[in-house]
């Protein structure tokens, strides 16, 4: 039964010969498709000339490296203030969905319903051009409310997906609401939730890019720079063939930490009782 | 209060624009999730890994980034389309990698016995999927699929920002007229608010007539 199931349910059998004959002629002429589309593109490349030295030219010269860097820099300075805060928010925000008082728990689940309904976009653009603030601040208060609302809800799953045994002892001990939060259920609840903390922190890292959108001088704005340039023959595909692969690199490094951080917790007894679901899918809006 | 009534036709138009966008990006990202989520639950290794590197690469591209090179990239290959094409087109593609892990996860979450029971009546690859396991995922993926079409209506606001007519947009042309900027963006915010509550009905809707009994 080795060959069936790359993961729990098994589709197919195991292939006789004359199948992985079959597969092998699909495989290879898919290979050729994609093969076939990745030469077009290249031909695309060629032809309308964008491997020419001139456009490949400004990643020469030092200051358009420190236009890149300094771009690069901002990107991760927005992405940085902006977790920290939205992980500050989300904490803030999940204890008041937890709370006992019904008015701060309201107020708690109004606020992270509406930041989660909202697009971060209409949030950026609202603190960028009504409230006139600099872009920087802009980026990281859209970012900041959106994601924290986010991880509170995944905060707020989190601490009720611990065990009842957990709460019950801790209250049986005599402990305080507060105390049972802070040394009971948060500690092992944090463990398990760690994965889904951090995908959140992919999409964080993702949409600091909306900063382009608020003209924030960030990575993609020093690339926009560039290739408006005349003088270098307008290098915007060059230019995008250096981007993403560094943007889309950055994000999966740290997707992959957290699939890596997950998997690690699978395997350790400590967090086997609790699983998390990572914040985005699952839930619908309103209510629950 | 009257910077809706006086600009109705703009809020129109751009409450429009979103929703024909979201409307024509959920079905390209609808049909290719379901292609990709085929692949990567295909027995042929290479479909699976163009699944894979589709996912993995669209799910870790920032969405402004995907805009930047598809909107003023293409059309330097001499690929010139209305923007708002090239928008949906952007759309889709991105959240057509979350909806095929969610059908992926969908698809896992099926009893096993239903794929052997499938596979024991000598049913092919195409038939189990289709006929045995899609149908039983399809209960329990429309949450999932529901949410990731709302992140996409929420994400079709970027598109404002790269000159295509959507409600964020307005704002633009309000400003200029000089209307009070925060009820402008109050009403814009309630558009949105529609559109995501709509959404959300609808699959609440599906849910409740299609989902697994929990």
């Amino acid at each position: 039964m080795k060959a069936l199931a790359h993961d729990s349910t098994a589709l197919y059998d195991i292939p006789g010969p004359k199948t992985v004959r079959r597969h092998k002629l699909y495989g290879v002429l898919s290979t050729l498709a994609v093969l076939a589309l990745v030469a077009w593109i290249l031909y695309l490349l060629f032809d309308t000339e964008q491997f020419t030295a001139t456009k490949w030219s400004p990643f020469e010269y030092e200051g358009i490296q420190e236009l890149l860097l300094r771009g690069l820099g901002n990107t991760l300075k927005a992405f940085a203030i902006s977790a920290v805060l939205a992980l500050a928010l989300g904490g803030l925000l999940a204890m008041g969905r937890l709370s006992d008082h019904r008015p701060v728990r309201w107020v708690a689940t109004l606020l992270v319903e509406f930041f989660r309904a909202m697009p971060v976009l209409v949030m950026i653009f609202f603190v960028f051009v009504a409230l006139k603030v600099q872009p920087l601040p802009a980026l990281v208060v859209g970012l900041t409310l959106y994601n924290g609302s986010v991880l509170a809800e995944v905060f707020r799953s989190g601490v009720n997906s611990m065990e009842r045994g957990q709460k019950e002892a801790a209250y049986a001990l005599g402990m305080r609401k507060t105390q049972v939060m802070s040394h009971v259920l948060v500690p092992q609840a944090l463990r398990a939730m760690l994965p889904a903390i951090i995908s959140q922190l992919v999409v964080a890292l993702k949409d600091t890019s909306l900063g382009f959108l608020i003209t924030y001088e960030e990575f993609l704005h020093a690339g926009k720079l560039i290739a408006s340039n005349l003088d270098y023959d307008l290098p915007f595909i060059p230019v995008v063939m250096v981007i993403s692969p560094i943007y889309i690199g950055m994000c999966m490094l740290l997707s992959w930490f957290a699939q890596w951080v997950s998997k690690r917790q699978r395997r350790s007894p400590k967090t086997e009782a609790a699983e998390v679901a990572p914040a985005e899918p699952g839930t619908l809006l309103p209510g629950r | 209060m009257n910077v809706l009534t006086d600009n109705f036709s703009t809020f129109g138009d751009g409450f429009l624009g979103t929703v024909e966008l979201t409307v024509y990006a959920s079905l390209l990202a609808l049909v290719l999730g379901f292609l990709m989520a085929s692949f990567r639950v295909a027995p042929v290794g290479s479909f699976r890994a163009f699944g894979t590197v589709w996912v993995t690469v669209l799910r870790n591209t920032p969405l402004t980034l995907l805009f930047f090179a598809v909107l003023l990239g293409l059309p330097r290959f001499g690929l010139v389309l209305p923007f708002k094409v090239f928008a949906v087109l952007a759309l889709g593609c991105y959240t057509s990698a979350f909806i095929c892990e969610a059908l992926r996860s969908g698809i896992n979450t099926v009893p096993k016995g239903q794929g052997e029971a499938a596979r024991s009546l000598g049913m092919s690859f195409g038939q189990t999927l289709s006929m045995v396991i899609l149908p039983q995922a399809f209960r329990s993926v429309i949450a999932p699929v529901g949410s990731n079409l709302i992140a996409l209506a929420k994400n079709s606001a970027i598109a404002g920002a790269f000159s295509v007519t959507e409600l964020l947009g307005t704002y633009k042309t309000l400003n200029e007229l000089g209307y009070n900027i925060i009820w402008t963006f109050v009403w814009i915010a309630l558009g949105y608010l529609i559109i995501t509550l709509a959404i959300s009905a609808i699959f609440n809707i599906l849910e409740q007539r299609w989902g697994v009994a929990r």
